[in-house]
């Protein structure tokens, strides 16, 4: 079943970048060589794997090959497969929004918030609804934070309340008023059937009707979150993996002191 | 007592048991003077009551609620139901019935005496104590018949929202090698003060908890199980605000394993203390009972706290986690204690830490079927690494004797699992358990080596910690922020108006009948 990784086919393609019309790239420029897995619901057999084959090639892959073959229980297969796509990128055509901010660490940014605002910065945050993760909004506020990166409590010029998981968006409003959050942060783990989606507009939805929208900065976060989402649900900006709480300060400073010395 | 392959001090090991003792008896003082909302519904579902009115609030809320709001919930369920009994000739499910339709007010008709409730319930008693007790029996037989899995017990997780679609998926992960399905339970369900009726097919993050559903999945399993030579167990969550009422619909459906921690839910649900500690006491009464293994979710707090520096909250949280069972008379066999350490991966020799801890673990609670989990906090996205992450824990499960392994999923971070995930995790660890399966016979740790002086710091640190929590007493030790570095008030939190304090006729013959066996 192998063949692959000792091809005998001939490579007969160009084989120069052409960042206009880019391919995956697996140990050759243009090879297209792609791996890919998925499970059909079909026995295991030669018809499971010429099937695993046609969507292969529907998928966009020349030269699909099955390269392992397991049945998971009666009637579902479960395929690894390489293939060398077809498709071609332009990347030379690519815009991608992204958070407008230099990036700043702990010192920087407490040093910048002194300077350009004077007073520390008030940052609320919750994990909301019904979800009840607080890795993501943990991982960005507390004392200890993530990776290396010191979260916003230890900040000498923030003022961080971190309200934990599962708090209703009336409520997280209600405490933002008090509080007089400069900044809100929204966390959304659980991402199934899209109701990270639903409580992130009805947030926003609640905010305007209480006129305070544009009165605070409104930031979400989550493991499946892009700035571009963020800013298409109506949020300032948004942060997704790999991002830590020094990205989440050094925007919320800089955006900050942009709408007060404007 | 086995020999120590750590060189642990079993007199130190002895002493914090002496001392966690201390502060389970203390905890018990006051669970013995306070029944909540979730305890009394939970005896009206031990009393048969069933269903939902027209407005979908399950029968035993209504009832409870009813009782609530006239001021005299302190009295008990117990009391107000036999009382109806003598007087309207009807069951349980038949009152409760009559009092969602306002035809029946249980203040309000003539209150016969003590001795007569208590003669007039007892029927109902015996026949609830009577299905536990056949529960269990059917799966002594299924054990004693088609036998079960070895240990560790591989441990998946399901979690579709759908139930008729977990058990396509828990059908593939048995046929696969899964000796226990866990149904997760649908997102918030822990917060809600009631459980929903009937079979469900939507749910996020989760599938909810219900007595149907139990009863669907427990079906399909014994039909796999059958198929397969093999039983395989059913898990689900007792913890939040239904605790016992939950742990009394698995004791009837036939759960096999339940999350099972109150601490886990102080912590991090922000459970009120009182509340959840009086519902804890009974839904384990209910779990010894009924055969049930128990987890704790020590686990989780070093997802809070640093796993290096706070690994010692772990195993003072199983010392009192232990002592908490047996006062609600679970045995040993049935504890599975939760641990595991989720140190960053970037840890040099963390390894070595995780295999002292386990080891050490294991030595200290030898009879319990310790409940291991692999990392989730340092799952990246990146599959390829995560299923090497989740091999290492699996070497440490079989090197060290665990009792449940909870199987790491190389999508965690990404998704619940899909069926082939599944596969790949139980594939991985079925490989590593046979390969290595002998080593822990094979293996002692050098004197003065990193790993012994490792469970020995662990060992002196949880003892230490211990002690300052019975100067303190469980509860402020809470309110101090001991655990996770989470601080939670004893009148904060959710679920306290759910707590009363038991009145002059309050009496409920579970407990002693429970702890009988």
């Amino acid at each position: 079943m192998s063949g692959g990784l000792y091809s005998t086919d001939s490579n007969e393609f160009d084989k120069t970048l052409d960042l206009t019309k880019i391919k995956p790239y697996g140990d050759t420029m243009n090879d297209g060589k792609t791996q890919v897995s998925f499970t059909l619901p079909v026995a295991k057999g030669d018809e499971a794997i010429e099937a695993a084959k046609q969507m292969m090639r529907k998928m966009g892959f020349e030269n699909p090959q099955v390269v392992y073959v397991q049945e998971l229980m009666a009637g579902f297969t479960f395929f690894n497969c390489y293939g060398n796509c077809i498709h071609t990128v332009d990347f030379t055509g690519i815009t991608v929004p992204k958070v407008e901010a230099t990036a700043m660490d702990m010192h920087e940014t407490d040093d910048f918030i002194k300077e350009n605002i004077g007073r520390p910065i008030r940052i609320l945050g919750a994990s909301t609804g019904s979800d009840a993760h607080t890795v993501g909004i943990d991982a960005i506020m507390n004392m200890k934070g993530f990776a290396g990166h010191y979260g916003l409590e230890r900040y000498e010029m923030m003022e961080a309340l971190n309200m934990g998981s599962q708090v209703p968006n009336e409520e997280f409003i209600a405490k933002a008023i008090e509080f007089q959050a400069d900044v809100l942060l929204v966390s959304q783990t659980v991402t199934q059937k899209d109701v990270h989606i639903k409580n992130l507009v009805e947030l926003v939805e609640l905010m305007e009707a209480e006129g305070l929208r544009e009165k605070v900065i409104l930031i979400c976060g989550g493991p499946r979150i892009s700035h571009e989402l963020a800013k298409e649900l109506g949020y300032d900006a948004g942060f997704g993996m790999n991002k830590y709480a020094d990205d989440v300060a050094s925007y919320a400073a800089q955006e900050l002191s942009r709408r007060l010395n404007k | 007592m086995m020999r120590s392959k750590l060189g642990l001090d079993f007199e130190k090991v002895g002493y914090a048991k002496e001392v966690s003792k201390r502060i389970a008896d203390d905890v018990q003082k006051f669970v013995d003077n306070y029944s909540t909302v979730a305890v009394e519904r939970t005896l009206c579902r031990l009393l048969g009551i069933d269903g939902v009115d027209k407005n979908e609030v399950p029968l035993p809320n209504v009832l409870v609620d009813e009782l609530q709001e006239k001021g005299v919930l302190s009295e008990g369920v117990m009391f107000f139901l036999g009382n109806a009994v003598i007087e309207t000739g009807l069951n349980p499910q038949e009152i409760a019935e009559k009092i969602a339709v306002g035809q029946l007010d249980l203040t309000s008709i003539p209150v016969h005496s003590t001795e007569e409730i208590r003669k007039a319930i007892q029927p109902f008693v015996m026949k609830s104590i009577q299905v536990i007790k056949d529960r269990k029996a059917k799966r002594d037989n299924y054990l004693n018949t088609i036998g079960e899995g070895a240990k560790p017990y591989l441990y998946v997780i399901v979690a579709t929202g759908n139930i008729y679609e977990d058990v396509v998926q828990a059908e593939a992960a048995a046929r696969q090698g899964a000796d226990i399905i866990a149904v997760i339970r649908t997102t918030g369900q822990s917060l809600l003060d009631y459980v929903p009726y009937g079979a469900t097919t939507e749910g996020f993050g989760g599938t909810v908890a219900t007595q149907e559903n139990f009863r669907i999945m427990r079906t399909a399993l014994d039909k796999v199980g059958e198929e397969e030579g093999r039983y395989i167990r059913l898990c689900n969550y007792c913890s939040g605000l239904c605790m016992p009422e939950i742990a009394a619909m698995g004791a009837i459906e036939g759960l096999d394993v339940m999350l099972n921690d109150a601490l886990y839910g102080i912590l991090f649900r922000d459970i009120n203390m009182q509340r959840t500690i009086v519902d804890q006491y009974f839904s384990r009464l209910l779990n010894g009972f009924a055969g049930v293994i128990i987890n704790t979710g020590e686990d989780n707090y070093l997802t809070t706290a640093d796993a290096f520096d706070e690994a010692h909250t772990v195993l003072a949280s199983d010392f009192i986690n232990e002592q908490l069972a047996l006062v609600a008379g679970i045995p040993e066999e049935q504890m599975g204690l939760g641990h595991a350490f989720e140190m960053t991966p970037d840890l040099e020799n963390g390894f070595l830490y995780e295999l002292a801890q386990a080891q050490m673990i294991r030595e200290i609670f030898p009879k319990a079927p310790l409940k291991y989990m692999p990392p989730t906090k340092f799952m990246t996205g990146n599959v390829f690494k995560g299923h090497v992450q989740d091999a290492l824990f699996n070497q440490i499960s079989i090197w060290t004797g665990q009792g449940i392994q909870l199987l790491g999923m190389l999508t965690e971070a990404i998704h619940t699992p899909f069926m082939s995930d599944r596969y790949l995790s139980i594939e991985n660890a079925k490989y590593i358990f046979k390969n290595m399966k002998s080593i822990g016979d094979e293996m002692e740790f050098k004197e003065g080596g990193i790993i012994r002086q490792r469970a020995a710091k662990v060992l002196d640190d949880a003892t230490e910690l211990v002690v300052k929590i019975e100067k303190e007493g469980l509860f402020t030790a809470l309110e101090k922020g001991i655990f996770a570095d989470i601080k939670r008030p004893k009148n904060g939190g959710k679920g306290l108006a759910g707590v009363v304090e038991k009145g002059s006729n309050y009496f409920n013959p579970f407990i002693e009948l429970l702890h009988k066996k």
